[in-house]
């Protein structure tokens, strides 16, 4: 194999990225959580269930847990695994803003200079955006917890205070 | 030497300009990816490009010397399928945009069929568990609508169709049996044959899905007993954007019209219109004049190597395809086990590694093959995987490229220290 193709794919697939994929973080469903969502990639048949958890706290509404359960592949399993680790513990409008540093990144066709400050592992799918193909998987999860908050926000009855104590 | 190969296999792939092309980091294209798209000889390229430059016009109503010649071109291409798929008759052969659109002309027009062949609450469609999506969702559509049920052939653990229960599945209640050839999964070659003689003794009518098995194998319609048959053009070495449904002629004068437009018709008054025969009562509006001449232009360079040892080629590749997978650790085919009872289409796992990985790492080597459910959702379900990768070869497929093949996917298990 030429060295440029294999950079590619080293670019692709950072160790950070194996290691989420081979131990990932926070998976599993757990309760409390106000909303369940399921999304897959109609391409490639990769899902994901996702619950979220959401908490009133002094400095706003707070992401207490995001928990799921997923099948796919390496980049799509990754993503949700550093997709937990940066939104769990904080509030909603951080966490909504640290999912559009990472849209804008994926959509970014590899333009775009990750900021390791907001997206911490997420800057190792800098490489992603590079392969349109992939952007999907990357993103499926992300979507999947856009949604599920959006709807609990949507419905505040839902989220309930008391129960995460 | 492998038996079977095409004996003109360089001159043949001279023929497809895009198998010279390189990619990335200057990797030759190893193409295992034809069940999904096939590539296309210069001799079609050519005639489309022959036909755009020189004998472009509308057909049917174009009052002109380029009319005629593209009239007579367009209905050219239509005698060209019939002899490729032995059609008794060229007015049996209905261009569509493609397979998808030829059984949804089916489904939706026997929903609106009345008579014989009207469906209602009570009767069955029967199709299999190795269905293109194409080929269950139609279904799906018309038996909700009209009330009707859907059932299915089940499949065995070595990923053929289970025919134990043939009998009772196909009974005086099924109107219709829709099923593929060739599985575009498994790879799986159906007994066609049988299950349509037993349909007919019931009084249903066959439509095979031959998408998979035009490419590959000699078609003759009347033989396979079908009575409706699609395949699509893109996979017979042809371009995208034309298919064909082909129908006995007792069957397509039963059903009624599917779009409404310019050319289906006879007459038309404000207050109704009569229809034109077939095939122009199912083909509304201008058709894919180009693209039937690229597909005429197709089969006749298929038909010219001859679909035998298209065949032939296709079984010795996979023959040596299954072996060289045989020896990748961790690596399980799905579908039968022996290239005899298989077309060029195999779907595999690999142990620790998601099939988007594996196309990845393959793809990083010039190696193009499918990973996902390849439209065919429930078959996988039924053996317990989300997805596969899947390598697919065709007449300009090398050993040579298998062998490329089975490196790259050791390469992947190292990349991904499984192994
Ligand atoms: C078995 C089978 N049926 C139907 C189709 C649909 O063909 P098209 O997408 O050209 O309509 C395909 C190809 O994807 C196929 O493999």
């Amino acid at each position: 194999m030429t060295s440029a193709a294999n950079q590619d794919l080293d670019a692709l697939y950072q160790e950070i990225i194996l290691d989420h994929y081979k131990n990932p973080h926070h998976k599993g469903l757990r309760d409390p959580f106000e909303a369940e969502v399921h999304h897959v990639n109609p391409t490639c048949g990769d899902e994901v269930t996702l619950r979220v958890h959401l908490t009133e706290g002094p400095e706003g509404t707070v992401v207490s847990d995001v928990s799921y359960d997923s099948v796919g592949c390496s980049i799509s399993q990754a993503s949700t695994s550093v997709l937990t680790d940066l939104v769990i513990g904080k509030s909603t409008d951080e966490a909504f803003e640290i999912h559009q540093t990472f849209l804008t990144l994926m959509q970014g066709k590899g333009t775009v200079e990750p900021d390791e400050d907001v997206l911490e592992d997420g800057i190792a799918f800098a490489g992603v955006a590079k392969f349109p193909a992939r952007v999907k998987c990357a993103l499926l999860s992300w979507m999947a917890f856009k949604d599920a908050a959006a709807q609990v926000l949507a419905d505040p009855n839902a989220s309930n205070p008391e129960e995460s104590k | 030497m492998i038996e079977g190969l095409l004996p003109e296999l360089e001159v043949i792939r001279k023929d497809f300009p895009i198998l010279e092309r390189t990619l990335a980091g200057g990797q030759p294209l190893v193409y295992l990816d034809s069940a999904n798209t096939s590539q296309k000889p210069q001799c079609v390229i050519d005639a489309m490009v022959d036909h755009l430059e020189r004998h472009n016009a509308n057909v049917a109503r174009a009052m002109h010397q380029l009319g005629a010649e593209a009239s007579e071109a367009f209905e050219d291409a239509r005698d060209k399928v019939a002899s490729f798929i032995k059609a008794p008759s060229r007015d049996e052969v209905i261009f569509t945009k493609n397979a998808s659109e030829a059984l949804n002309l089916v489904a939706n027009t026997l929903a609106w069929a009345t008579g014989d062949l009207a469906i209602g609450p009570g009767d069955e469609v029967v199709i299999t568990e190795m269905e293109h999506h194409s080929n269950i969702v139609p279904w799906q559509l018309l038996t909700e609508r009209k009330g009707a049920t859907l059932r299915w052939f089940g499949l065995t653990d070595d990923g053929r169709l289970d025919l134990s229960d043939l009998d009772r599945l196909i009974n005086e209640r099924t109107k219709v049996v829709s099923l593929t050839w060739v599985s575009n999964m498994l790879g799986t070659i159906n007994p066609v044959a049988e299950i349509a003689r037993r349909a007919h003794e019931v009084g249903a009518i066959v439509v095979v899905d031959a998408a998979q098995a035009a490419p590959q194998l000699p078609v003759d319609v009347t033989e396979v007993g079908a009575d409706l048959l699609a395949f699509t053009g893109h996979k017979v070495v042809g371009p995208t954007g034309i298919g064909v449904l082909w129908g006995s002629r007792r069957v397509l004068e039963q059903l009624p019209p599917f779009l409404g437009g310019g050319e289906m018709i006879e007459t038309v008054r404000m207050d109704r219109s009569t229809y034109a025969g077939i095939p122009h009562k199912f083909e509304a509006g201008t058709p894919p004049i180009a693209e039937a001449v690229g597909l005429g232009a197709a089969v006749d360079y298929l038909a010219a190597v001859g679909m035998e040892a298209v065949h032939a080629h296709e079984q010795a590749i996979t023959g040596y395809a299954l072996e060289g997978l045989a020896t990748v650790p961790g690596l399980t085919v799905l579908g039968p086990q022996d290239a005899a009872s298989r077309g060029g289409a195999i779907s595999f796992e690999i142990d620790g590694v998601h099939p988007h990985d594996v196309a990845q790492v393959l793809d990083s080597r010039g190696i193009a093959v499918r990973a996902g459910h390849h439209c065919a959702k429930p078959a996988h379900a039924r053996f317990g995987v989300q997805s596969s990768s899947r390598m697919s070869s065709y007449l300009y497929t090398t050993p040579a490229e298998i062998d490329a093949l089975v490196e790259g996917l050791l390469y992947t298990r190292s990349y991904f220290k499984v192994g």
